[in-house]
């Protein structure tokens, strides 16, 4: 007997939310809105956690510029709170190396960080799914109890393509979506309108593609005073905040 | 004290096998514990009794049964099998704590000696697994 998996859902037992945030594809914008919308709802006063389980590629410590801090070891690990959100992620273990992990690996390091962080008493955790609908995926679905996904694409064919298969499987595993966010939007498409429409998940808002958010990566003061962070915290005031 | 978190998993799985199973206590418990993880048996074993503490009437006079794994290693590309013990000497203590905290960490700081690919497979001895737990009825 695996003595992890009892421990799970006890961990997140005082979280009120949490919010998967994901889209199947890489490069459509998850872990800039997973970081955003943390920081979004730390400053309008919730407390927040954020996970980053792209293991193979995180970068949520990046977009917020967060370095050199470490969890701290308290019967588990209590993850550091910056910019008034709870932020744990392999970097803490990795550091600025490569993590080459395969689907078992992924699974257990997975497992693992959901048995030792204690994230205590929070309005919203806010999951950075990595690409794809494999190893974590079926995970998070599995062990963490009242887990929504808030599905993110972006209006290219390719992007909608898997967000498509990303939602016929959640639906069939009857877990909870929160809706679809139209990322990177730069002209009206009808791919997006049809999507939502075809599988019946509400539309949430779209965030325009923001030339100048490149420049906010890192900074968590001038990343709030992007059009992209308005076009976010829209999305956040009507349809999460008021979800709860 | 990451240990603490490791043996909460423990109580929790056998209060759960005792109601699954009708137990009136738990008698005994065997855990088989994984090289790798480098847990510190003596504040797990703290860890845990003070944890049974908190349930006297399920873990009155609970044995602890500890089994020792070595941790063991092979490639995937060139199938050599090494014993992680071997590769521990040439870690730092950072290192080794990333390794101890999360254990697949051991793919990014462990290479086979044989062609240099993190692309290994940890064959046994990775963590914790409870061997059998028993009770009265």
């Amino acid at each position: 007997m695996d003595p992890r998996l009892e421990i799970i859902p006890h961990r997140v037992e005082n979280v009120s939310q949490v919010i998967a945030v994901a889209g199947g594809k890489g490069g459509i914008g998850k872990s800039t809105v997973s970081a955003t919308l943390a920081l979004i709802l730390a400053q309008s006063g919730y407390r927040v956690g954020l996970l980053d389980l792209d293991f193979c590629g995180p970068s949520d410590h990046v977009i917020l510029g967060i370095k050199d801090i470490a969890p701290i070891e308290d019967k588990g690990l209590i993850p550091p709170e910056i910019h008034g959100i709870r932020f744990m992620s392999i970097v803490y273990f990795a550091k600025d190396q490569p993590s080459p992990l395969r689907g078992v690996d992924i699974s257990n390091a997975l497992i693992e960080l959901f048995t030792i962080t204690r994230w205590e008493v929070l309005d919203y955790l806010i999951i950075d799914m990595p690409p794809g609908m494999g190893d974590a995926t079926l995970d998070v679905v599995r062990f963490i109890p009242k887990i929504r996904f808030l599905i993110l694409t972006t209006p290219s064919k390719v992007a909608v393509e898997t967000v498509r298969k990303l939602v016929f499987m959640l639906k069939e595993l009857k877990i909870p979506i929160l809706g679809i966010i139209e990322n990177m939007k730069s002209a009206e498409s009808p791919l997006v309108s049809s999507l939502v429409h075809e599988m019946e998940v509400p539309y949430l808002g779209a965030i325009a593609f923001d030339s100048t958010l490149e420049r906010a990566i890192g900074d968590s003061k001038t990343l709030l005073r992007t059009n992209f962070t308005k076009d976010l915290k829209k999305i956040v005031t009507t349809h999460l905040v008021s979800n709860k | 004290m990451h240990e603490w978190a490791l043996a909460e998993g423990v109580m929790r799985t056998a209060l759960q096998v005792k109601d699954q199973e009708g137990l009136k206590n738990i008698t005994a418990i065997r855990i088989r514990v994984g090289e790798l993880q480098q847990i510190d048996l003596e504040v797990f074993e703290f860890g845990l009794k003070a944890l049974f503490q908190t349930r006297p009437e399920c873990f009155k006079n609970t044995t602890i049964e500890f089994e020792k794994e070595e941790a063991m290693l092979t490639c995937r590309v060139c199938g050599k099998s090494w014993a992680y013990r071997d590769t521990l000497s040439h870690l730092d203590r950072e290192t080794s704590e990333s390794i101890h905290f999360l254990p697949e960490t051991v793919h990014v700081y462990v290479r086979c000696p044989e062609c240099q690919s993190p692309d290994f497979e940890i064959t046994k001895g990775r963590s914790l697994w409870i061997e059998w737990i028993r009770g009265e009825k």
